[in-house]
């Protein structure tokens, strides 16, 4: 079993978000550490990029704090490098930019990907169209380049998930990344779709998951959630003394998602 | 129909809004040969925005450089004053046959703002443009024009409050309004169709030159001038001559303080392959793969990037790409007007700049054409500012 699997075994999984150096990378460690221990499935992490152009205001906010700390992709593999020799072993994901990867060299950044134990790779700007020079080279490195899908993906959704890999990222609703009440009514049938071409892949939604009532009711609708703004806030608030905050918040979800 | 030049272009875009330009790139594939659409853009081109423009032979600038005969095409007259309005025109009608009912559009120095939001209120569409707070401060009579003719005006915090921040707010903003929105980009770039359909829409150009230029000198020039921020003006000044090996086709991209310096904005000189804004082209950026912040005197050429054609042409030596400072700009935004009593826009005084080095190393039987791309009005008060006057619109 390869460490996505495990992450979506155990019932619905909970997959966090945090931007890495927001507001510095010792307390990215700490964050990770504790999600970890509170039972996040898997733990997205975020390489900052200058123009995070699928995030809103305060993901991108959390991308200029990473930027400000100075940390770059070298940084994140030496951290979870650091990480795995402590025995973390949650599976987890790198979320960046295309550009962040292309210009490292792609096949350098999936090899440190594989070294330092990370399971996924997810590059909003590169669609079903573009991924062939990022997948194909994963692929070697035992990495999942991960499929999205969006509300407005209509019959790319078979086309996608014919050929994707890992999990499938389902969208909830138009526009960037952030908090909002409401979710697009299409996102059982997305779930659906993709259910009868590839019963074999599991699905988590992410994009606007607020709360445990939000996360519950996602959940329901598919194999996991995603969220990342709602935690970022939290480290956007309490700043260096965010770990015990994020704690109660990844909690209060592994809770409110468990057991369906 | 293949959407990249040699390696770079593509389609790099959330999935989110890969329906809506796959839907564009079946509209535009359906329209673009269509005789009534055909007939439709060139009557708007041509009785609205006054095309086509003149092809103008610079004889003073001509004598007291003592080269090469300069001519300008003169896209400083069309309607709105800029070459933006080709563009506007062809994709607001492009929308408009789509059923889209609302324009939203980036802007750096307000042209490409003033050109959408004239056609949104010529075909009674919505229309909104992102600006970076920056460059809204820079060029606010602009702001206001944009105002005048029904669009709303936002100003884009994040980042550099710039161009490239607009283009990525403008990206969101389509991503949150689809079904309703097209996104008209002011350049050749973003994501396939744009910088296919752009450069046709703009290809009017050196259709005219052309034209114009066997009309007056019965042969084709030896080089074809015109400055590059996303490239759009000078594509549409090369394209028609690509295939004429012996057409020289120079970019002119913005130097700001010096390429050996952190303000400037010149793409070629100082770039590398990247992944950004849809594309795969040069961009700006630090050698972590994140986009400089970029600066030129000029709103319009303040961009980190270039269209991918261009960085096509470039790799495949078909074109060239030189820089000119901010000092080398405002001393032809100066000159030209003096000498041809034709105030050129800061961003095509980069273009003319280049052309009086260029011009007395050529012979006098030699001929050099610049695109005047857009017209100075909007720069004056900058200008004046930058040589110590204070004056404000």
């Amino acid at each position: 079993m390869n460490d996505i699997e495990r992450a979506f075994e155990n019932g619905k999984a909970f997959i966090p978000f945090i931007t890495v150096g927001d507001p510095d990378i010792e307390t990215s460690r700490e964050i990770i550490k504790v999600m970890a221990e509170e039972g996040a499935s898997l733990i997205e992490l975020g390489i900052p990029f200058s123009d995070p152009m699928a995030e809103g205001s305060v993901i991108q906010e959390a991308n200029y704090r990473g930027l400000r700390a100075g940390v770059t992709a070298s940084d994140v593999f030496s951290m979870v490098r650091s990480l795995r020799g402590e025995g973390v072993n949650v599976p987890l994901a790198i979320m960046t930019y295309a550009n962040v990867v292309f210009s490292y060299g792609i096949d350098s950044f999936l090899s440190e990907m594989e070294d330092a134990g990370f399971s996924a790779l997810i590059l909003p700007d590169v669609p079903y169209e573009e991924k062939g020079e990022f997948a194909s080279v994963a692929a070697l490195h035992n990495v999942s380049l991960i499929s999205l899908i969006a509300p407005t993906s209509d019959s790319r959704i078979r086309m996608i998930a014919s050929e994707a890999t890992g999990f499938i990222y389902a969208v909830s609703s138009l526009g960037v990344t952030g908090v909002r009440s409401s979710f697009s009514s299409n996102i059982g049938e997305m779930v659906k779709t993709v259910r009868s071409v590839r019963p074999d892949i599991p699905v988590a939604i992410g994009f606007g998951i607020a709360d445990a009532a939000s996360a519950r009711k996602m959940a329901e609708l598919s194999d996991g959630v995603i969220i990342g703004s709602a935690i970022v806030k939290i480290i956007a608030k309490y700043g260096k003394e965010a770990a015990p905050y994020v704690r109660r918040f990844v909690k209060e979800i592994v809770e409110a998602i468990r057991g369906f | 129909m293949g959407t990249r030049f040699g390696e770079y272009g593509g389609m790099y875009i959330p999935e989110t809004l890969m329906n809506a330009v796959l839907e564009l790139d079946g509209a535009y594939e359906r329209y673009k040969d269509d005789a009534k659409f055909k007939e439709e853009l060139r009557y708007l081109l041509n009785e609205y925005a006054s095309r086509p423009s003149r092809l103008y032979y610079a004889a003073n600038m001509t004598e007291r450089l003592g080269g090469a005969r300069i001519y300008l095409k003169r896209e400083d007259l069309n309607h709105t004053g800029a070459h933006k309005i080709n563009n506007a025109l062809g994709q607001a009608l492009l929308a408009k046959k789509m059923g889209k009912t609302r324009l939203i559009a980036e802007t750096g120095a307000g042209q490409h703002g003033v050109a959408t939001a004239t056609a949104a209120a010529l075909f009674g569409m919505e229309c909104e443009i992102f600006m970076g707070r920056t460059d809204m401060e820079r060029q606010a009579l602009n702001v206001y024009r944009m105002e005048l003719l029904g669009a709303k005006v936002h100003a884009v915090d994040t980042g550099t409050s710039t161009l490239k921040d607009a283009v990525s707010e403008t990206f969101r903003e389509w991503t949150r309004r689809i079904s309703d929105t097209h996104y008209v980009i002011g350049s050749v770039m973003g994501p396939h169709p744009f910088p296919t359909m752009v450069r046709d829409f703009q290809a009017v150009i050196s259709a005219e030159i052309k034209e114009q230029i066997l009309a007056k000198e019965n042969r084709l020039p030896d080089a074809v001038i015109a400055c590059v921020g996303g490239g759009s003006n000078a594509i549409g000044a090369f394209y028609h001559f690509i295939n004429d090996e012996s057409v020289r086709l120079i970019g002119c991209e913005a130097a700001g303080r010096g390429i050996d310096s952190k303000d400037t904005a010149a793409t070629m000189a100082t770039g590398r392959p990247g992944i950004f804004h849809g594309m795969k082209s040069i961009f700006c950026q630090d050698e972590k793969g994140q986009i400089a912040p970029v600066y030129s005197i000029s709103a319009g050429l303040d961009y980190p990037g270039i269209g991918p054609e261009h960085a096509y042409l470039a790799s495949i030596g078909r074109a060239e790409y030189m820089p000119v400072t901010d000092d080398e700009a405002v001393e032809a935004f100066e000159y030209l007007s003096r000498t041809e009593g034709i105030i050129p826009a800061i961003e095509s005084a980069h273009a003319v700049a280049y052309a009086i080095r260029l011009a007395p190393t050529m012979d006098k039987d030699r001929i050099i054409v610049i695109n005047i791309s857009g017209r100075g009005d909007k720069d004056t008060a900058a200008i004046a500012r930058y040589r110590g006057r204070n004056i404000y619109e």
